[in-house]
């Protein structure tokens, strides 16, 4: 959930009222908003880098709001404000409007390198704006928001604005060999290649992330103006020259990247948001864009949708009874215009282009329910008539649990994922042997592979626990996994039971009597004849030679018992014998 | 034991004692060591109302080991002085003597020798009165006497600070007669045996008392995990409000079931790989049911069933990547898939509690799998109100009777609510669930009708029970890491009861 800063004065004010922070909390409970925390720049540096760092640093109050992911409209200040002054119907949502202007149009082209990278583009112009110091401060954080969120850190789409005046269009959108890119960048006092300029990222905290995007690509994107004058090369940096101020009054306002319907919501969400502050707000200039095909597209799109629904079915879905009319009330409180048409039942909603997240009528029915507050639904329990029924395999697991307790073994809840050493290594086996699956991308060594056997968890939970009075009894009955091609994933789950008795003397005997008992609980005779159970002499590279056995019950192998191989004991930092048994309880559901 | 010569002895005088008896004073005047007269008292004490014995401590002086030398031999003083002769001693021989050091210039102080430093074999040592008198011996011999009282403080003080004496504190007791006393004492039974049973004679024996403060002796027994107590009452919850277990036995889950099914889109950060777990080995889903597929690539890609879709470019080898599941929902999405090929469509009402896993960063409350409970009702009408009511009901059952709803966003459920509940002790709200009515977007390309709808909810099963138990770092509890005293130790998992106290401290 993407977490919003704002000064908290300068948000009352936009609200032309103040609230206790009790109050606030409420109304961002209500709206589906959380008050995270309330700090300000002196107590953040302070918590992070220490008090003498944040001597100095501002101490106007900060509210951290954390905000729907997807909700891209209340990503600022602005839309904040804006929704929730809409919210307490204290305002009425503005009208957003595409203008084309006077002059020529900003044309942006695309030429048919880009193809390859990052093929789409589209662009707008914010005309004679007018920035504060805190509103220019907001329109940095909001493309740094959208740029974490629905951009996917610039994977999917990167924004950049620019100092319109200092630049002439057409502008190009193309893609080059890095060597052949040449530009000072933002901030920087001379000219790099873009090779070079990878390289100095690399060490660079906030760009060394965005950096692989295009990182070894034969290519690389870059817009131009029509003297050469390098705007951004996405979705790294931007010039310096274009560089946009406080004083900036013409924003030039480029979104590129792979996914052309997020560009597009991007480039929807930047103008709608700060167009307030233009001479004409609301009204956002239009920029063209010509596709290598030739086909031409203006922007922003600003696209107001209506679907139609039914006044029943919101009172349905939420469970509440309302008129039509209150429910278009409700409606329009959440941004969404709506009224009451034909036959007095259907509500025509308008779907303005802040709100991408309103793809289907259920949407609507959320929208409706938040206005009408969640917590003043009627509660009601469904008339659902259902008889229960318990897995199979897990009333048989619960069964066992408890037997196993009363047969004095304490219950282990170990990790069903652990290190490639843990299962094969240790235990004398080589992984290829386990039929292990393996994870592609484990951060640690601990997560290398999903357990095929329950043992290590036992031991490691013994290891962990060498101070308690011997002897040990623990078990576990869980999940082992294997890979099966059998499966439509080509893996499955084992339900195991394992059990283990670590003492001064290896006690065979004690984990013998133990499977004894789990076959009679389960009812399985000693025996070979008639579906009972018998073990057989066996060896198995955990165990010590001549002390393993091979469990066999209606007439199929499910497990092993004996005393543990030294090395096991050693390699799992134990001293002491140690016994165990580990069997596959699936065939006796 | 009580039948001992003392104890018996110890009867005797309290019989002809006239209230009570010092236990010290009476060891003095039997010429028995005090250590064994208390032991006495002890076991006299136990055998009930025969004596009573009040503790008394009190403060006596006593000799310390050069103190009695003193008063057996003399002070060193007197020694120096006894051993010159008339004719003098040579100063550096009288150092010699055991005393000679500390003696001689004590004597020198009382002015009993003097010292004639021209002697020809050089200083030597005469006296100077004809006999003196051993002040400290007789001090000494005084306090050995029991007359301590006798001295006066300023010369117990001084002999204390020649470390002559000392005080120290006598615990001792008066003894009198108790209720019951009587000089003759038969040995108390500590037990009931078979053959007292059988031959009656336990009504003429008297039955030694049992210490009721003491600790018994607890029972050789296993323990279950006190997480998985907790998951059992659980279950036992959703049994009892009539929800079917569904299997969740696959923690292998492919990218389609876990993600795709539930119309989280491909770019969704939820399916990057710094938060879920995808296998290398094997890597691809080996099937997937196709038609199925279609009409999930469609809805995300185009969109139907009334909706706009994401409008991307949606790819089938995303969907195919295997992964550990990251919720249990993929296998609600398998139950729902099922319960949708069913016709005609019956309701339905699932739980499950199981494992899942997230490839996060960890700490003290995050690991990288937990488990996740999950709730599930399909039928049709459903409502908002309809899934509050069910999560009034179920929480009730958990002990959580305040409880208010957020709005919220997930990608599979709208609306969505978070459930917060009011916590006593932080006063404040805590979010203890997650729920929701399940996107059309996600039910119908299954093939559930329309006019059917899904509420679900789900919350961990770690926060409660660390809360229930009061942990605070998730290792102890999850993992191989667990104090296991703390499994033996955790009571009854009772969620709708009043928390007992916390658990035993110096174990963890």
């Amino acid at each position: 959930m993407p977490t919003v800063s704002v000064k908290r004065d300068l948000l009352f004010r936009a609200l032309g009222r103040t609230y206790t922070d009790e109050e606030f909390d409420e109304l961002c409970f209500e709206f589906g908003l959380e008050l995270d925390e309330i700090t300000s720049e002196k107590e953040i540096i302070s918590k992070e880098q220490g008090n003498e760092k944040a001597e100095g640093a501002s101490d106007v109050v900060l509210y951290k709001i954390d905000v729907p992911a997807n909700r891209y409209d209340l990503l600022c200040l602005e839309g904040l404000v804006r929704g929730l002054q809409v919210f307490k119907e204290r305002i009425k949502a503005p009208v957003y409007k595409r203008v084309t202007p006077n002059g020529e149009i900003q044309k942006l082209i695309i030429t048919e390198e880009t193809a390859r990278m990052r093929p789409y583009a589209v662009a707008a112009v914010l005309r004679n704006i007018k920035f504060t110091r805190d509103r220019f401060g907001s329109f940095v954080e909001l493309q740094e928001k959208l740029h974490q969120n629905i951009c996917r850190k610039r994977a999917l789409v990167a924004i950049g604005t620019h100092d319109l005046d200092t630049l002439s269009g057409p502008f190009t959108y193309t893609a080059k060999r890095p060597s052949d890119i040449k530009f000072k960048p933002l901030n920087k006092t001379k000219e790099y290649t873009a090779c070079e300029l990878m390289n100095i990222y690399k060490t660079d905290n906030h760009l060394k992330h965005y950096l692989h995007i295009i990182e070894n690509k034969p290519l690389f994107p870059v817009i131009y103006d029509s003297n050469g004058v390098v705007l951004s090369m996405p979705p790294i940096i931007n010039g310096n020259h274009s560089k946009i101020t406080v004083n900036t009054r013409n924003v030039f306002i480029e979104c590129t990247g792979t996914d052309f319907t997020k560009a597009k919501i991007v480039l929807d969400v930047i103008v709608t948001m700060f167009s307030e502050y233009c001479e004409n707000p609301f009204m956002v200039e239009a920029a063209e864009v010509v596709f290598p095909n030739g086909k031409s597209y203006i922007f922003p799109e600003l696209a107001y949708r209506k679907e139609i629904v039914r006044a029943d079915l919101i009172n349905k879905k939420v469970g509440i009874r309302e008129t039509p009319e209150n429910i278009a009330k409700l409606l329009t409180r959440m941004h969404l215009k709506s009224e009451v048409i034909g036959d007095g039942n259907q509500i025509e909603i308008e779907i303005p282009p802040t709100r991408a997240d309103v793809i289907h009528a259920c949407d609507i029915v959320e929208d409706a329910a938040i206005a009408y507050g969640y917590n003043n639904i009627q509660m009601a329990l469904p008339k659902t008539y259902t008889i229960a029924n318990q897995f199979p395999l897990n009333k048989l697991t619960e069964l066992l649990r408890y037997d196993m307790a009363a047969a004095g073994f304490t219950e282990a809840l170990t990790f069903a994922l652990c290190s490639q050493e843990d299962i094969a290594d240790k235990l004398g086996l080589d992984i290829s042997a386990t039929k292990a699956v393996h994870i592609s991308n484990p951060k640690t060594a601990e997560f290398q592979v999903a357990r095929t056997t329950l043992l290590p968890g036992l031991l490691k939970t013994i290891a962990a626990n060498r101070k308690m009075p011997l002897p040990l009894k623990l078990f576990e009955i869980s999940d082992i996994v294997v890979k099966d091609s059998s499966r439509d994933v080509g893996a499955r789950n084992y339900r195991h039971l394992c059990a283990v008795y670590y003492n001064k003397n290896p006690g065979f005997e004690i984990i013998h009597g133990l499977l004894d008992r789990i076959m009679q609980l389960l009812n399985v005779p000693p025996g070979e004849k008639k579906g009972g159970y018998v073990i057989k002499a066996s060896e198995g590279a955990a165990f010590f030679p001549g002390r393993c056995a091979e469990i066999l019950a209606r007439g199929q192998s499910i497990g092993k018992l004996g005393v543990l191989h030294p090395d096991v004991i050693t390699k799992f930092e134990l001293t002491m014998p140690c016994s165990s048994l580990e069997i596959n309880i699936e065939p006796f559901l | 034991m009580a039948d001992g010569p003392v104890a018996e002895v110890l009867l005797r005088q309290l019989a002809a004692a006239d209230g009570g008896l010092d236990s010290a004073e009476l060891a003095a005047k039997l010429g028995v060591e005090h250590q064994a007269l208390v032991g006495a008292v002890k076991s006299l004490q136990a055998l009930g109302e025969i004596i009573e014995a009040e503790l008394r401590s009190t403060k006596r002086w006593e000799l310390t080991a050069e103190g009695e030398e003193i008063a057996r031999e003399g002070s060193h003083e007197a020694r120096v002085f006894r051993s010159i002769p008339p004719e003098g001693l040579a100063q550096s021989e009288l150092m010699r003597l055991p005393s000679g050091k500390v003696g001689f210039s004590k004597a020198m102080s009382n002015k009993w020798i003097r010292v004639d430093k021209s002697a020809a074999d050089g200083p030597r040592v005469f006296r100077v009165v004809d006999s003196v008198e051993d002040e400290v011996q007789r001090r000494l011999q005084l306090v050995q006497g029991g007359q301590a009282e006798k001295l006066g403080e300023k010369e117990r003080s001084e002999l204390r600070k020649r470390k002559l004496l000392t005080e120290v504190t006598l615990k001792t007791y008066w003894v009198s007669k108790g209720s019951a006393f009587s000089t003759s004492i038969s040995k108390q039974e500590t037990e009931l045996s078979p053959e007292m049973i059988s031959s009656g004679s336990w009504r003429d024996r008297p039955f030694k008392p049992y210490n009721f403060l003491a600790h018994g002796v607890l029972p050789d027994s296993g323990h279950l995990h006190p997480l998985l107590k907790v998951r059992t009452q659980f279950r036992q919850i959703f049994l009892e409000m009539g929800f079917t277990e569904m299997p969740t036995d696959n923690f292998i889950e492919s990218s389609f079931w876990n993600f795709d099914a539930l119309f989280q889109p491909q770019q969704h950060p939820a399916r990057d790989q710094h938060d879920t777990f995808f296998l290398r080995d094997p890597a691809e889903a080996l099937q997937l049911p196709m038609d199925y597929v279609h009409r999930v690539k469609r809805t995300h890609s185009q969109g139907g069933y009334g909706s706009q879709g994401y409008k991307y470019n949606w790819k089938l080898e995303e969907a195919r990547k295997n992964l550990l599941r990251t919720h249990t929902t993929s296998a609600s999405a398998r139950a729902l898939y099922r319960l949708a090929q069913k016709k005609p469509f019956t309701p339905a009402k699932y739980f499950s509690i199981d494992r899942v896993f997230r490839n996060e960063t960890l700490d003290a409350t995050h690991l990288a799998e937990f488990h996740q409970i999950e709730g599930v009702v399909a039928d049709h009408g459903l409502t908002l109100g309809h899934l509050m009511g069910v999560l009034r009901e179920f929480f009730t059952k958990l002990g959580i009777t305040q409880l208010r709803f957020k709005p919220a966003y997930n990608p599979y459920t709208e609306p969505s609510m978070e459930v917060f509940s009011y916590h006593q002790g932080l006063r404040k709200w805590v979010e203890v669930g997650n729920s929701g009515i399940f996107r059309p977007e996600m039910l119908l390309p299954m093939g559930l009708p329309e006019n059917v709808s899904v509420i679900a909810w789900g919350l961990s099963l770690e926060r409660p029970t660390m809360i229930k138990y009061g942990i605070n770092n998730i290792r102890e509890l999850v993992g191989h890491k667990v104090n296991l005293q703390m499994v033996y130790d955790s009571p009854l998992c009772r969620l709708d009861a009043e928390p007992g106290p916390p658990r035993t401290q110096g174990t963890a």
